[in-house]
């Protein structure tokens, strides 16, 4: 198969970014995070690199050593094209619970209201699609993903709110995700998700990566209460499927 | 054991920072001076990756519950050991019920205080920079307690360095960030002919520049950003990310600051000005 062009583009001493084409798909998404394992596998020496992985880009930094940008970038373009055994990691597919209880959704109603549909269509649209994860950030654990139903695009509100509340499950443009701790925010909140989805409790705190698939499921509010008690105590164990791709 | 008696404006323990956790969108956190903090850790024979306290703006008062050795480095904000003045860049010895407090800020912005083998908070996700929701709290309150541990056979070789004072250096140099190239002629002009000023809107996440640029329409996937990252909203504001900045960002990144022009910029504060110089 031909590889998809990269771009490479100088970013200070200490990093490099490499790009692909401008497009939100995971033909991109999985050659990115293809050449991120064969690069930590085979290229990079020392335990000072750290790679950041979203949508189409690749940032790769080394946090002591500055970067002969020149160099650097013709190793990259070589290991790019020398990459060919397949060095992909395992990714998952987490079914995560929602409780769309209106106590939670509190922009249930409005967003069912501006889409022109009941709110358990909004329900039904947002359960029924399985997600991408493109990335990692803005918060701790926060997860941009992708694949919404058109159907649920709206605008977020013209007004942010000072507080959503952690584990808030939101709807802006053609993005979904979780509130992965209290934070300011504009998106439309139509539930709320128990699963800690960034736990320092665990040995490795963030349990999604980038390029893992999220489903989410609709529970009763006597699931939702029981589950935030299993994830308080540390017993809620998300469900999860090896996605063999 | 250090105790903090009062504990001014925003005063923080911090190391180099939180690595190998951005890619789970965790920021790097550290001290955001990170030369001053160098000198200051080495003039204590420390590990450069040894915890300091971040003093800004307004100094804490501290009472220390053990010997030890310190140091003081970063903004010259009149500090006091006992009522008497010390100067930054050398050896203290200090005895039990030594009281350190500071007074009025005189240059730079952020100040250091290095103890003898560093202080040392618990480690989270390999490091004790303070920073919430990963750590408790973002900064010390009073009554807090500030462990470090007391090394008796440590003697300091070097009492004193003279360092080149960068606090009142205005210029940061600074690299070409990815979407630099995006940047029309006029934009270019307005970023390297003039100077700027540091906002109201100032802390260890961002900084923001009062003066505008022209803005622009450009729609890019969010990406990777970096400390010292500036980037440009679409309505012309330039925001340069500190070292609690977020991991990602979907603004045009347009200029990258070296690692001193970061310090420069941290012993900033409201109405201060700078000015960009491209590498």
């Amino acid at each position: 198969m031909k590889l998809p062009s990269i771009h490479i583009k100088p970013y200070g001493v200490h990093a490099i970014l490499i790009e692909w084409p401008n497009e939100v798909n995971e033909t991109i998404l999985n050659s990115i995070l293809q050449f991120e394992n064969y690069l930590h596998e085979n290229c990079l020496e020392g335990e000072d690199w750290e790679t950041v992985p979203a949508y189409n880009s690749l940032l790769v930094l080394n946090r002591n050593i500055p970067l002969d940008y020149a160099a650097f970038r013709d190793k990259i373009q070589d290991w790019y094209q020398e990459e060919k055994k397949i060095t992909r990691g395992q990714r998952y597919l987490w079914r995560l619970p929602v409780s769309y209880d209106l106590e939670f959704g509190i922009d249930l109603e409005y967003v069912a209201e501006t889409l022109g549909i009941s709110t358990d269509e909004v329900i039904a649209l947002h359960t029924k699609n399985v997600y991408t994860v493109y990335g990692i950030g803005f918060l701790p654990g926060f997860m941009y993903l992708g694949g919404l139903p058109e159907a649920l695009e709206l605008p977020r509100r013209a007004t942010p709110r000072l507080k959503v509340a952690k584990g808030a499950v939101g709807l802006a443009g053609r993005q979904t995700g979780i509130y992965p701790q209290e934070s300011p925010g504009g998106w439309n909140i139509i539930g709320s998700c128990t699963v800690p989805i960034f736990n320092l409790k665990n040995e490795s705190p963030c349990f999604v990566s980038v390029g893992d698939k999220i489903q989410f499921y609709q529970i009763s509010r006597a699931e939702y209460d029981l589950h935030k008690i299993e994830a308080e105590v540390g017993i809620y164990q998300p469900e999860k499927i090896r996605i063999d791709a | 054991m250090l105790k903090v008696l009062k504990s001014g404006f925003y005063t923080t323990v911090q190391d180099l920072g939180r690595f190998n956790f951005r890619n789970k969108g965790v920021p790097v956190s550290g001290v955001m001076d990170q030369l001053s903090v160098f000198k200051a850790n080495t003039l204590l024979e420390n590990d450069t990756t040894d915890a300091v306290l971040e003093i800004t703006m307004t100094g804490p008062t501290l009472i220390f519950e053990e010997e030890t050795y310190i140091t003081l480095a970063g903004a010259e904000m009149s500090a006091t050991l006992n009522n008497m003045p010390i100067q930054n860049y050398k050896v203290y010895q200090i005895n039990i019920g030594d009281i350190l407090s500071y007074g009025r800020l005189d240059k730079g912005f952020r100040a250091y205080l290095a103890v003898k083998g560093g202080f040392r908070l618990q480690s989270i996700l390999s490091s004790c920079s303070l920073y919430k929701p990963i750590t408790r709290e973002n900064r010390l309150k009073d009554g807090d307690v500030v462990p470090f541990e007391y090394n008796k056979l440590f003697k300091p070789k070097i009492l004193e360095i003279k360092v080149d004072s960068f606090l009142e250096e205005t210029v940061l140099e600074v690299y070409r960030a990815p979407e630099y190239d995006l940047l029309q002629e006029e934009q270019l002009a307005q970023l390297f002919d003039g100077d700027f000023t540091v906002a109201k809107e100032n802390n260890r996440m961002a900084y923001q520049l009062e003066e505008c640029i022209d803005g622009h329409a450009i729609n890019m996937l969010t990406s990777a950003t970096l400390p010292g990252t500036v980037q440009l909203t679409p309505s012309g504001k330039l925001i340069v990310l500190m070292k609690d900045g977020q991991t990602t960002g979907g603004y045009p990144r347009i200029l990258q600051l070296s690692d001193k022009a970061i310090a420069i910029l941290a012993q900033k504060r409201e109405g201060s000005k700078i000015a960009f110089k491209l590498l």
